[in-house]
């Protein structure tokens, strides 16, 4: 798989360099050529059809049920793409460095590949959320799990690094950075492939483990971080003349505030991904990271991040005074006094939710009047600003306010409060093709006499013998609704849960408008040419 | 000098790193709370399964003669495995077998015992498997052997002969 | 009241660990432990223990490991400041850097 899409982008971009030197397409094809040789003696030396079977297959012939669904399929190997992209970005970087040509030409032609595989990550990231949501049957769209953050991982060092590119596209400064963000983007797609290969990660993506291969990957890994610290020590000498002009109301120290709270979440993710392995075998203690620990260090930190995003691409490059302020400031009033009343209206009142919401709104303003004052000018950035700000929104009122209800009924049985009453009507039971389940039939009515009708069904596979539960998901504009039952051992009654998720859609097409700004930004390059 | 110094400690950070992933390759990942640890019996009213009497459990490991505690339920497959050692064991005079019968129903459970024989003195009733958590336990069969109040060993899963020896041990 | 107790279970098991499926919290979990663990917090509140109390029950019996919410302790001195730190010194190296520039 990794083999066959390396090889297609290579081809694409020897197609794509033709007006490169010959030197540096050289080179980067020799970097490229030692990962794919990596990747091919991977291939041989672990997946040998002809080797031994390890470990012992015990559950036969069937794959575990939740894995035969379709969204699962696709979403890996998008993120592949994403990652095989940033093995591109990996070696035409150590290849311009080698060579010494790292200029504002090669920036612009590196930055296509860049917006690419960021495009990719970012789709494959919300594919697999998507594929968490519907189909784990969890009612959550993230859970920081440990294979989760890998992938957000090389995601957040990319983005970090398209600021970046336009930086040195412009200006050719923090050339070493970019080298730096390049070779952590590669190097963290790999580690994201060795934590989820090897097993060395307690998660529940664990599902092919193999400590064999953990350790080829491992060692093919640290072999190529070493070999890209040599090169860069060895051959980047830091060009010091053009920094003269570098002020401090300026787009790129916005972009440079932005990046370091960029590395900042990064740090976070990393820390708390690894810190359990690390502490294990140190003191071999074990400890989990889970999500409140993420939560607690990065909320507070996206309310100056939210900020400067807002008013960063206000700024010109080089110097500037903010433009029109007035206009910034009172949007500032007008989404302190909506996030107040939007807190206020519903129960919860705290601080920090209110200061969250008026940053995220702020800049969801902020864009959305650009998009008609500036005639288009800054589409691509603008799209996707504006869906990150869509998508902290529908991630703030989703958590603040869901509801659900958990209960216990048989059938026949009701359940009742003020806003809504359950009812359990009846219950079906159908034969599937590896698979018998039961289906339970609910009817919910709300406060207003709605009534919505809701179908969960328990699935019992005969090989392997697992019982996966199928939520039912009514989706609409503004909620969704969730639905799962499940059995209780020795009991007759069922374990219904009911969840009430405003903006779920949103958080989707959140992501996909931030996906939609690259591809924008793709086009145009294409489009200039 | 200064420029040196740089890259070979990042370096030697990077080796560090490898050398850990390497170890922690070799680590099992699926976490079980460590089998030695020493805590004493949790003190809680329980049920008995033969009386319906409420009683504390510190009434039932009153002496100081070996008690091994064990969970099991009727539905639970290596239960039955486990089951030969148990009545084995309950040969044993210097050694009382408390049951914990874990979210079963009591029909259920005496069948199971009536087939396969009681080697329990006692047997605690936790129908709704809160019981078994005041233990640290966390799924059947799980067995603990407890001296002077206190749980010198765990077993987790089904006893096997290995454990029989051990167990045969402490007790000497 | 019956409602508060409601949000404050949830917010228990979200940070509980379940041990059978070691990828899921207690909350999000439906096999049997999560299910009798849900009761055992349920039970807890209603005897008045505090939200810290619960967890530090939890720990005695299972461990550090059932907590998602890492304590503060000699263990994760580093967990926890070493991103903060990494914060830190990466302002410090910008705002150098912009001494620098200025002179």
């Amino acid at each position: 798989m990794w083999l066959l899409v390396l090889t297609l982008f290579i081809l694409i971009f020897l197609i794509r360099t033709k007006n490169q030197p010959v030197k540096y397409r050289v080179l980067t094809l020799v970097f490229q050529e030692i990962i794919i040789i990596g990747f091919f003696i991977f291939l041989i030396k672990t997946s040998n059809p002809f080797n031994h079977i390890y470990p012992i297959p015990t559950e036969g012939l069937g794959l575990n049920p939740i894995l035969q669904d379709p969204a699962l399929a696709i979403h890996p190997p998008i993120l592949y793409l994403g990652y095989v992209g940033s093995s591109i970005i990996f070696s035409s970087v150590l290849a311009a460095t080698t060579l010494n040509i790292i200029s504002k030409k090669w920036a612009s032609h590196i930055k296509k590949w860049v917006l690419s595989s960021w495009i990719f990550l970012t789709l494959g990231i919300l594919l697999g959320s998507i594929w968490a949501y519907y189909e784990l049957g969890w009612g959550g769209f993230w859970f920081w799990d440990p294979v989760e953050n890998v992938s957000l991982m090389p995601w957040l060092a990319l983005t970090t690094l398209l600021h970046c590119i336009l930086v040195l596209e412009k200006k050719l400064i923090l050339t070493s950075w970019v080298i730096i963000l390049s070779i952590s983007t590669f190097t963290l797609s790999m580690s994201g492939t060795f934590l989820v290969r090897s097993g060395i990660l307690n998660s529940v993506h664990t599902f092919a483990n193999d400590p064999e291969r953990g350790l080829f990957i491992l060692i093919f890994l640290f072999s190529l971080i070493f070999l890209s610290l040599f090169i860069f020590f060895f051959f980047h000498k830091t060009s010091k003349d053009n920094s003269s002009n570098f002020f401090l109301m300026s787009k790129e120290t916005a972009i440079i505030i932005n990046n370091w709270f960029m590395m900042y979440f990064l740090s976070v993710v990393l820390i708390g991904t690894t810190y359990p392995i690390f502490l294990d075998v140190l003191s071999s203690q074990k400890i989990s990271v889970g999500p409140p620990f993420y939560h607690k260090l990065i909320i507070p930190f996206l309310i100056p991040f939210l900020l400067i995003m807002a008013i960063g691409p206000k700024l010109k490059w080089i110097k500037s005074n903010l433009e029109d302020k007035i206009y910034l400031f009172t949007l500032l009033i007008i989404s302190i006094l909506l996030s107040i009343f939007i807190i206020k209206n519903f129960s919860s009142s705290f601080l920090i939710n209110t200061i969250l919401i008026s940053s995220a709104l702020y800049l969801f303003f902020i864009t959305l009047r650009d998009f008609f004052s500036k005639r288009f000018k800054n589409l691509a950035q603008n799209t996707a600003h504006f869906g990150f700000s869509l998508l902290i929104l529908s991630i703030l009122f989703n958590s603040l306010f869901s509801s659900e209800i958990i209960t216990n009924l048989k059938v026949g049985q009701s359940f009742e409060n003020t806003k809504t009453k359950i009812v359990f009507e009846s219950l079906n039971q159908k034969e599937g093709e590896n698979y018998k389940s039961i289906i339970g039939n609910f009817i919910i009515q709300d406060s207003k006499g709605k009534i919505e009708n809701l179908s969960p069904e328990l699935r019992i596979y005969n090989q392997p013998n697992i019982t996966t539960s199928e939520a039912d998901i009514k989706t609409t504009l503004l909620s969704d609704k969730f639905m799962v039952i499940n059995i209780v051992q020795n009991q007759e009654f069922f374990n219904v849960r009911y969840q009430v998720k405003p903006f779920m859609l949103w958080i989707w097409i959140a992501v996909i408008l931030i996906s939609f700004g690259g591809l924008i930004s793709f086009v145009k390059k294409e489009y200039e040419k | 000098m200064k420029n040196k110094i740089l890259p070979f400690s990042i370096i030697f950070v990077f080796i560090i790193i490898f050398v850990i992933f390497y170890k922690g390759l070799q680590n099992t990942n699926i976490y079980t709370p460590d089998s030695k640890t020493i805590f004493e019996v949790p003190s809680v009213s329980v049920k008995l399964f033969n009386s319906d009497e409420i009683i504390n459990t510190l009434e039932i490991f009153n002496s100081n003669k070996f008690y091994l505690l064990n969970i099991w339920s009727s539905w639970c497959v290596p239960c039955k495995q486990e089951h030969p050692i148990l009545m084995e064991l309950s040969q044993n005079n210097d050694l009382e077998i408390i049951g914990i019968n874990y979210k079963d129903t009591k029909k259920n459970a005496n069948d199971f015992l009536k087939d396969l024989g009681n080697p329990y003195d006692n047997i605690i009733f936790d129908n709704k498997g809160t019981n078994a958590i005041e233990w640290g336990a966390y799924g059947v069969p799980e067995s603990f052997l407890i001296n002077n109040n206190k749980i010198i060993r765990k077993y987790i899963g089904p006893l096997s002969k290995g454990s029989l020896q051990e167990i045969k041990l402490f007790i000497k | 009241m019956k409602a508060d107790n409601e949000v404050l279970k949830n917010k228990i098991t979200k940070n509980l660990r379940c041990l059978i499926c070691q990828g899921q919290s207690v909350y999000d979990s439906d096999s049997e432990f999560a299910n009798s663990l849900k009761i055992v917090v349920d039970n807890k509140i209603n005897e008045g223990l505090s939200e810290n109390q619960i967890y530090s029950y939890f720990q005695s019996k299972y461990g550090d490991w059932i907590l998602y919410d890492p304590l503060f302790n000699k263990n994760t001195y580093f967990l926890w400041l070493l991103p903060l730190l990494i914060f830190f010194v990466g302002g410090a190296i910008i705002f150098n850097k912009f001494l620098k520039k200025q002179k």
